[in-house]
């Protein structure tokens, strides 16, 4: 039963962000925890030195993970580009150009948007779009601005959900796209892993069988985004 | 071929997209320290200082320097918080008439990034494609040797062009972007190194034996013999650990020990590869659910600045929740059809 104790560092992260702790705090707690259980489930004695010496341990584990996950905050750099552009109005010109579009709707941006996003992930330009990268300067505005066209002055609550809809449509597309192209950071931890357990999997193989998920995605999430403009008109009857 | 010549930057590889990073960081923390307007500007500039430092110098302060420094950086954004500079801006007003002045040519300056992210991974693409080899500079491999981060070194390229094009073009003052960035940087807060964060707490999980211990858990009560138990236990227990971890990449290596290769391909002879393929996507219809992946749910709501950005449920995954559970069902069904047949 004693090693299921590192579980407790487990909850420790959902209590923490139940209780609506410092995310930042939480994590680091919860990891300095899990750390010093998992040496005590491991037979590590209940003496101070032994302790200190898991926690030093796991500041270890910790502070070499952090390093080498540098390249998730990479994307910042962006933001001096995007700061820039919108101060000149970039957001403005994109409502503007979903003015000029007579037939853009909030479900239509989203699905070509989806559309193209899916496409390249799938031929491993994941990088090329993204949250900050696209969604926050090009697509959240036009979305904003096609339902604005729709519906005149809509409430906040609605202009919210649009937004989110439109960081949603980012993720799904990516995330059922990307597992196609064969040199994905997913499909060769995939291979690396299976040759652990002695199977061969190439990686064509294993991209070839992501196709008819990411059929199933842009099925399931494109009738989604052509039911969201009949939902947006339902919640603005409600609404007003 | 000859060595390159000793002031040029022997490969461009990630480390020169670390540096830019950490350049721009160091230069945040100094805007920082001379914003009077923000009550809390000594936080703020030791807060992106040692981004900076992880950034510049992470190689060489050890996993025990690093490891400090994540406790730093968390007790400040913890106890202290962070303030909010508020560099001057164009007003409403203002953005109106500057983007009727520049007109579609702004799609063209914020086009310019995936352009160049486009055409430079697609160079180096090619030679795997066609099995050639891969494009070499002074003798290294051009954009550095491993091919996953080479798309993100492109991103990090076409950022600095774009910006430099752009600066040529609308001729702001010097510090003018950089204070812009910080006003965006300033508005994230600690939510930037977030997901950095979490993606450390998996490996720590990993290192402690959770894995082990979840997988110890699930495989004490399985139905051995009965295969759609099993294959909905293996995907639907992917896309839990996602939601506790944050991450597939993390659940995949310790479900399929615990369940897919002993039951799935041991026991029921399913298709190893099938298996491998569908385990993964089953993931990552929990990463659709879960604000422990920081960077996929968490960083757009505060981007788009949705007001529950921090509820555990905020609007972003709120949106993504039904096809994530319409796509865990379909990913069942496609592995219970598919792995036993081929």
């Amino acid at each position: 039963m004693l090693e299921y104790l590192v579980l407790a560092g487990i909850a420790l992260v959902v209590g923490g962000f139940l209780l609506r702790l410092n995310p930042l705090l939480v994590v680091v707690t919860g990891a300095l925890a899990t750390g010093v259980l998992g040496a005590i489930a491991h037979g590590a004695p209940l003496t101070p030195s032994a302790l200190f010496a898991a926690l030093i341990a796991t500041l270890k584990t910790l502070g070499k993970a952090y390093n080498n996950n540098r390249i998730i905050t990479l994307i910042w750099t962006i933001l001096p580009l995007i700061g820039l552009l919108e101060r000149e109005g970039l957001q403005e010109r994109a409502r503007h150009l979903i003015g000029r579009i007579g037939a853009a709707t909030v479900g239509g941006i989203l699905l070509t948007y989806f559309l193209i996003r899916q496409i390249t992930s799938a031929l491993g330009l994941t990088s090329m779009m993204g949250q900050a990268q696209t969604v926050r300067p090009l697509l959240a505005p036009m979305t904003e601005a096609a339902l604005e066209k729709e519906f005149g002055p809509a409430p906040d609550k609605m202009r919210e959900r649009v937004r989110a809809w439109s960081a949603a449509a980012d993720n799904i597309a990516v995330f059922y796209g990307e597992d196609i192209f064969i040199a994905i950071g997913a499909v060769l931890l995939i291979v690396g892993t299976m040759k652990g357990f002695g199977v061969n999997a190439p990686p064509l193989a294993i991209s070839l069988w992501a196709i008819p998920t990411a059929i199933c995605a842009l099925v399931i999430h494109g009738a989604r985004l052509l039911t969201f403009d009949r939902s947006l008109k339902r919640q603005m009857g409600q609404d007003t | 071929m000859s060595p390159p010549p000793d002031f040029l930057p022997k490969t461009l590889d990630i480390h020169v997209a670390y540096d830019v990073a950490g350049a721009l960081f160091a230069l945040w923390a100094v805007l920082s320290l001379f914003d009077t307007t923000n009550r809390k500007r000594v936080l703020n500039a030791l807060f992106w200082a040692l981004v900076a430092v992880s950034f510049i110098a992470g190689d060489l302060i050890g996993d025990l320097g690093n490891g400090i420094l994540v406790i730093v950086l968390a007790a400040i954004a913890g106890f202290f918080g962070l303030g909010l500079g508020k560099p001057q801006t164009t007003t409403l007003e203002e953005r109106q008439a500057r983007s009727q002045k520049h007109g579609d040519w702004l799609f063209g300056a914020a086009l310019i990034v995936p352009a160049i992210t486009f055409v430079l991974s697609v160079t180096l693409l090619l030679p795997g494609f066609l099995h050639t080899a891969p494009l070499m500079v002074f003798g290294q491999p051009f954009l550095g040797d491993q091919p996953n981060l080479r798309t993100v070194v492109s991103l990090v390229i076409g950022i600095v062009i774009a910006l430099a094009i752009s600066m040529l073009w609308l001729k702001p003052a010097p510090l003018t972007p950089f204070q812009e960035g910080r006003r965006l940087v300033d508005s994230i807060g600690w939510a930037a190194i977030l997901p950095q964060a979490l993606a450390s707490l998996g490996a720590v999980f990993l290192a402690g034996g959770v894995g082990k211990a979840v997988s110890d858990l699930t495989s004490s009560w399985i139905p051995q013999d009965n295969a759609f138990a099993v294959v909905a236990i293996y995907t639907c227990g992917m896309a839990l650990f996602t939601i506790v971890m944050g991450n597939a990449f993390a659940a995949f290596p310790i479900m399929t020990a615990a369940i897919g290769m002993p039951l799935i391909v041991g026991r029921l002879h399913g298709d190893p590869v099938i298996m491998a393929s569908l385990g993964m996507l089953s993931g990552y219809s929990g990463t659709l659910m879960t604000p422990m992946a920081a960077n996929f749910n968490v960083v757009p709501a505060v981007l788009l600045e949705l007001p529950d950005r921090n509820a555990i449920l905020n609007g972003v995954i709120r949106a993504q929740i039904p096809t994530g559970a319409m796509m865990l069902v379909a990913n069942t069904a496609l592995l219970y059809f598919l792995v036993f047949r081929f």
